[in-house]
């Protein structure tokens, strides 16, 4: 049954892979990736890897086409028409293709035990996690932990980001194309006014679940950010640019950008100087156990901070530039 | 007894919904302008969303599930319709008038 529910949503990844490099809507190909990445979160699901569903549903489903549809009202609607190359691009993707295709022969079958993945660190992984954590969200404890080097990486890509769209985007407009801030906003429709003031503290409140139940189930820093970033986007959409920007001003995302990737170095040289490693949570406490969970609490609200004001910057960056007339 | 009685309505609740679905695709890809297609598309969001959801909840029996299921199925009823709603207003204030015939022309 789960094989042939895989085999549907993987023709339909297909499908929508495909009409994405056929339209030449832009529009439309900003839809269809949403679509995709719905997909794909389903996809995931179906893999039992609930976080990373997650993850794909709220960023590359929810915030990504937010973000793209921004971009899309500062550019023209439709692709520019190349012509040049054509066979050359062919030749490349029918040659990487082969090599792909030959590839996944020496891959192992679905969820065989004796993949070497499932050999080498993922046995300790699950064996340890009880005994170092005591909480049963595994995926967690690699993330904010055992693995917590590549997540302060993480963290400060999302921070480099978001300052390097900031200086593409943040400086002033061309004179002439003064952008109103009052201007936008759905603040005149009222079905959406009501349906959305409804949902906006139900999706903040859902963020917050996430973030702090993301030891006990699948969420954690980076899903609850673009989560919460979501609601307040929905509220930029309903209530107008402004609005927004008075609930939360841009030197509080900043804040939270900046703060965000701090905290989650502060932890790791707070673990320092009380005489561990860096980023060995098991020092913050008397007792190791709730050492690591206190470390893994304060570094997930770490990510979220710095997610939730990345993503909210980036859009506000967006969302300030003057429309194209 | 009851089980099977309970199974077999929910089976049904969720062939309806199933067909629902059909039909509002089928729509959405055969009537003929923007304004009759979004119709039958709104169709799977309402009454296609309550069979199947209904279903699944008749399934789950009284547990944390059916709970759940509740909660989404509310929340689906308020975006999608709502969704729907925007959408047709998008497409009247970009100019794009419903044809409306009066039927006595059509006759």
């Amino acid at each position: 049954m789960i094989i042939l529910f895989g085999l549907f949503l993987l023709s339909l990844l297909v499908i929508t892979a495909l009409a994405i490099v056929r339209t030449e809507n832009l529009f439309v190909a900003v839809m269809l990736t949403s679509i995709f990445s719905l997909l794909m979160a389903a996809n995931f699901f179906v893999l039992d890897a609930a976080d990373v569903a997650l993850t794909e549903a709220a960023v590359g489903a929810g915030i990504t086409t937010v973000i793209f549809l921004s971009a899309l009202a500062l550019t023209a609607e439709s692709e520019k028409t190349v012509q040049t190359g054509k066979r050359m691009a062919l030749v490349v993707v029918a040659v990487l293709a082969t090599l792909i295709i030959y590839a996944t022969f020496d891959k192992p079958r679905l969820g065989d035990p004796e993949a070497p993945v499932h050999q080498h660190l993922a046995p300790w992984y699950l064996e340890n996690t009880p005994v170092y954590m005591d909480f049963p969200n595994v995926v967690t404890a690699i993330l904010g932990s055992f693995r917590g080097y590549d997540t302060l990486g993480e963290v400060f890509v999302v921070f480099a980001a978001c300052i390097g769209v900031l200086f593409i985007l943040g400086v002033k407009p061309p004179e002439g194309r003064i952008y109103d801030p009052h201007a936008s906003g759905l603040r005149h429709h009222l079905i959406p006014q009501v349906v959305g003031r409804l949902l906006i503290p139900f999706v903040v409140l859902f963020g917050l679940y996430v973030q702090f139940h993301g030891e006990y189930g699948p969420g954690g820093g980076f899903q609850a950010g673009a989560l919460i970033a979501s609601g307040v986007i929905l509220y930029a959409l309903l209530e107008g640019e402004a609005a927004a920007l008075r609930a939360l001003p841009q030197p509080v995302l900043m804040g939270l950008v900046i703060g965000g990737a701090c905290l989650y170095g502060a932890v790791g040289l707070l673990c320092m100087l009380l005489g561990g490693n860096f980023l060995e949570y098991s020092v913050l406490s008397s007792n190791t156990v709730s050492g690591q969970q206190l470390g893994i609490l304060l570094i997930e609200a770490g990510v979220g901070m710095a997610v939730c004001g990345a993503l909210l910057s980036i859009f506000h960056a967006f969302a300030a530039r003057p429309r194209r007339l | 007894m009851i089980d099977t009685a309970v199974d077999i309505l929910s089976w049904m609740l969720l062939f309806l919904g199933g067909a629902f679905v059909i039909i509002g695709g089928l729509g959405a890809l055969r009537l003929p302008n923007f304004y009759t297609r979004l119709h039958a598309a709104s169709l799977t969001e309402t009454m296609a969303t309550i069979l199947i959801f209904a279903g699944m909840i008749l399934q789950a029996g009284l547990s944390l599930a059916a709970l759940k299921l509740a909660a989404i199925m509310l929340f689906l009823l308020l975006t999608a319709p709502t969704a729907s709603y925007a959408l047709a207003n998008a497409a009247l204030q970009s100019g794009m008038r419903p044809e409306a015939r009066n039927r006595d022309e059509t006759l």
